[in-house]
């Protein structure tokens, strides 16, 4: 099939972008998404114009890498999907496709569909982890942890820290991804020890990025590829308000 | 050159204990004063750089993602194995050593795998510890599943993404001490060279993927923990991002590459389904379980599955394997998979598949039980192909899936080069011939946590080096090696594609170095591969420019890397002239068809030196003694 495709593209962090138009004349229903892409891109090198940038590793939905958003919507129509994972026989002949890069302040463009993400792993670094060094872990099995615990912290650990979730927010809001994280470990009794310290660290860090807060709209938890509940946000919130009161 | 393994003396189980106490310490003040540079933060580069942050040293660590959470190691799926014999089945650090050499069809060192066992039990400890949520009993234990053909229960998991569990698991603690400053993280950064400085490792060039620049970072020991090489195959499970560019340059700078034949071709992968397709994607093995491989009997038959009766439908594996059925290992899967495929039996619009059928047993329990089983599974199949596996039998494919070749270690996880230390995928050290399932994440943290942390110290408390800085001639000739490489990719101004040529690779990869492999097909992937050199250095196009994130030029640098290293992995795979694991010479299979080994002349190590691009490599032997476990043919009839 062939489709109209409407791609961003911007030379470098600082320039103006803007959406160029560029045909995809070959499109097989069985090709995913960035395979589409990866066809255009070899058509403008073999011609020897600059190919359009863009972010993939894994192709398989878990490493979080790939982050466009397709038609408006971040990782594209598909719910529970990265956009690695988007096949093409999701769209028709004579489609027009817009794509688009990840927007926010804390996610400054690179270039075309690249961006800067490193302000999450700046919020990770910030709390994101139980402090234990190697070497002295008890036995695996010291500490028994109800099945139903373990499994609650791990629908939060699934998170893949793609971004999707900040892309789509009105606010640029990370709560999302810091609620994943923040649940995942104060679920467990082995985050109890930095448990309050943990949120406020966080979210000041998040705060200091640029990240906006959260009005409850529910976007990030409907295009988050992992599904990840909103009620995730839910737990943050309770977490920060028993450690302010308990701190401050 | 003489390989020295530097095997502690002693019994098996106490090497390691004693090795420990007889290696030397840096003082914990002046840990500081080392510098340590770690390539990759995948599971073995991000626990090395924890460890070693967490103990003082100051650490630089790289990766070419944009986050070092983004590593391949977080697409492994199934588990970890340990030997904590929590099930009570007779599991023990001894059983673990045993099937792990055995798994390697005899090609891996005891000792070091002797340690990996050990070490097995306190990575589970370490992990639980940091808050990886592993899958639990009701009564709030681990739980653990059997795998890969293992006679014990003693893999670990979180769900299907296990891999993703114990990588953020070491990405926290990684991000923990890059908050503490005692690692300086620097990410989308791709290693051009390696500086070696009077024979040792003294440092790297990178290139910064956002602005283009060349840079230069000294240090007194550095650790590549830069993963495998699958993607030379072009199509493989890898991360289209994997290369082999870090461990060839370090390879062109002195370092043994070993045993590059032993690559591991995965039986139960989705399909090729056309030109376009840039990665293939793995379905479990564990669907062998519940799933019969079938083609039709007749070649050339085109009937959809339905349409074919039993009694027109060859179960191959059953067949001629009754007793392990179509639970036979993966080499053994994948190789009748190919021959079927070969006499005109593959099935879809390639050709190039088998079926992989549940309808019997989903009348058997029902696809209920099914779904709960593999929902997960059958949920991406369907997402891929969009063919409903509960209606019509799945269709796979082998795939290559994990290299078990690498750089050449010793004991210490040192290359021959003093100071350059190899972790995870990109060492060769522990799998040999062939890596069994669960087995990857269990070295990679082993590596990282448990085995660097000591040796390091001991290199470095050992060594006496001079002071350099990355002012030094050798920083200078290396920053514009890697500049000239560069410029020279830029400035062929042909008109074929990177990906076209590195697809034409990976045909001639798969086709002739790929499953089975003869004198013949190899000598004529050694004519190929040099003259696809010579096409793409002659008629690359690399658009753009240098000076600013340019995807293109990344991919042609690994392409061109790819097309000189291809020729070793063929070479190595033409001069063993054995069967063993992954590595299947057809000269060399017993009556039944099965690989047969050559103990006597090919129970080695294979550790090449480079001597210049389309030279004939030198050879060097690590000869392989096996005192605890007997070599003997494998056999699944």
């Amino acid at each position: 099939m062939k489709l109209k495709l409407k791609i961003w593209r911007q030379t470098g962090p600082t320039s103006a972008g803007r959406l160029v138009d560029y045909a995809a004349d070959h499109v097989s229903p069985d090709m995913s998404f960035l395979e589409m892409l990866d066809v255009v891109n070899e058509g403008l090198i073999k011609q020897g114009e600059d190919a359009i940038a863009f972010d993939s590793d894994c192709r398989e939905g878990i490493c979080g890498t790939c982050s466009l958003v397709v038609n408006g919507i971040p990782h594209g129509p598909d719910r529970g999907t990265t956009v690695c994972q988007l096949h093409m026989r999701r769209f028709k002949e004579g489609d027009t496709v817009t794509i688009e890069p990840w927007r926010a302040v804390a996610f400054p463009v690179v270039k075309d569909l690249v961006v800067d993400r490193s302000a999450m792993d700046r919020v990770i670094a910030a709390g994101g982890y139980v402090s234990v060094n190697v070497g002295g872990a008890p036995d695996g099995n010291a500490i028994a942890i109800p099945k139903e615990i373990a499994e609650t912290a791990m629908d939060s650990a699934a998170c893949i820290g793609c971004g999707a979730c900040v892309a789509a927010c009105k606010n640029a809001s990370a709560h999302l991804f810091m609620g994943a994280k923040i649940s995942h470990l104060s679920l467990l009794p082995q985050g109890q020890a930095e448990r309050q310290r943990r949120v406020v660290a966080m979210i000041e860090q998040a705060d200091a990025e640029g990240f906006g807060s959260c009005s409850n709209e529910g976007e990030c938890e409907a295009v988050c590829p992992k599904e990840i509940p909103i009620s995730n946000i839910a737990r943050m919130t309770r977490e920060y308000m028993k450690a302010m009161l308990a701190t401050r | 050159m003489k390989l020295d393994a530097k095997t502690p003396s002693g019994a098996l189980a106490e090497k390691w204990d004693r090795h420990k106490f007889e290696m030397k310490l840096v003082n914990p003040a002046n840990k500081r004063k080392y510098t340590v540079i770690c390539v990759g933060t995948g599971l073995a580069g991000a626990s090395a750089a924890a460890s070693l942050g967490e103990l003082g040293y100051n650490v630089l660590n790289f990766c070419i993602q944009d986050s070092p959470r983004r590593a391949h190691s977080i697409a492994a799926q199934g588990g970890i194995n340990a030997a904590k014999n929590y099930q009570n089945d007779g599991d023990s650090v001894y059983r673990l050593f045993y099937d792990t050499v055995k798994g390697g069809d005899y090609r891996s060192r005891e000792a070091n795998v002797y340690r990996l066992a050990q070490l097995s039990v306190n990575i589970i400890d370490q992990c639980v510890a940091q808050g990886v949520p592993f899958a639990r009993e009701y009564g709030g234990l681990l739980d653990n599943r059997s795998f890969g053909g293992a006679q014990v229960s003693r893999t670990f998991y979180a769900r299907g993404q296990t891999g993703q569990q114990l990588l953020l698991g070491a990405y926290q603690s990684l991000m923990r001490q890059v908050h503490q400053r005692a690692v300086r993280l620097f990410t989308r950064r791709e290693m051009l060279d390696l500086v070696v400085i009077d024979g040792q490792a003294r440092g790297i060039i990178v290139r910064n993927l956002m602005t283009g620049a060349i840079e230069r970072y000294a240090a007194d020991a550095v650790i590549l923990a830069t993963g495998g090489y699958g993607t030379a195959y072009y199509l493989s499970t890898n991360a289209v991002g994997s290369n082999v560019t870090a461990i060839w340059r370090a390879h062109k700078r002195g370092a043994l590459f070993a045993n590059p034949c032993y690559t591991q071709i995965h039986p139960t992968c989705i399909p090729v389904s056309g030109e376009h397709q840039s990665k293939l994607t793995l379905m479990s093995e564990s669907l062998r379980n519940d799933g019969r491989v079938w083609v039709p009997k007749k070649t050339g038959d085109a009937r959809s599955p339905e349409q074919i009766p039993e009694a027109e439908r060859d179960y191959y594996l059953e067949r001629k394997y009754p007793s392990f059925g179509n639970l036979v290992p993966r080499d053994v899967a994948s190789r009748n998979a190919k021959e079927a495929c070969d006499e005109g039996r593959g099935v879809g619009e390639s050709g190039l598949a088998v079926y992989l059928d549940f309808q019997d047993a989903i009348q058997r329990l029902g696809a209920d039980v099914i779904k709960e089983k593999y929902g997960n599974l059958f949920h991406m199949y369907q997402k891929i192909t969009d063919e409903n596996p509960y209606k019509v039998p799945m269709r796979i494919y082998p795939a290559i899936h994990y290299t078990m070749g690498g750089l050449w270690v010793d004991y210490n996880l040192m290359s021959n080069l003093p100071g350059l230390h190899v972790l995870g995928e990109a060492n060769f050290s522990d799998h040999g011939a062939n890596r069994l399932g669960a087995s990857a994440l269990m070295q990679g943290l082993a590596d990282g946590y448990f085995v660097i942390p000591y040796t390091i110290g001991h290199y470095l408390a050992s060594t006496t080096q001079p002071k350099v800085t990355a002012d030094h001639d050798a920083f200078k000739e290396a920053a514009d090696n890697a500049q000239r490489q560069i410029t020279r990719l830029l400035s062929v101004k042909g008109n074929r594609g990177i990906r076209e040529i590195h697809r034409e690779l990976g045909r001639i990869m798969w086709d002739d170095v790929g499953m089975a492999r003869t004198a013949e097909s190899l000598e004529r992937a050694l004519t190929a591969i040099p003259k696809l050199r010579d096409e793409f250095w002659n008629g690359v196009s690399v658009p753009g420019t240098p000076d600013n994130l340019n995807q293109s030029l990344e991919y042609a640098g690994r392409v061109a890397d790819y097309l000189e290293f291809a020729e070793l992995l063929a070479l190595d795979a033409l001069h063993r002239r054995e069967s063993c694991g992954g590595h299947f010479r057809e000269e060399s299979q017993t009556p039944e068809g099965e690989a047969l080994r050559d103990d006597e002349n090919y129970a080695y190590v294979a550790a090449w030196e480079f001597t210049g691009v389309g030279r004939q490599p030198e050879l060097h032997k690590e000869p392989l003694q096996f005192e605890e476990v007997h070599p003997t043919q494998r056999s699944y009839k």
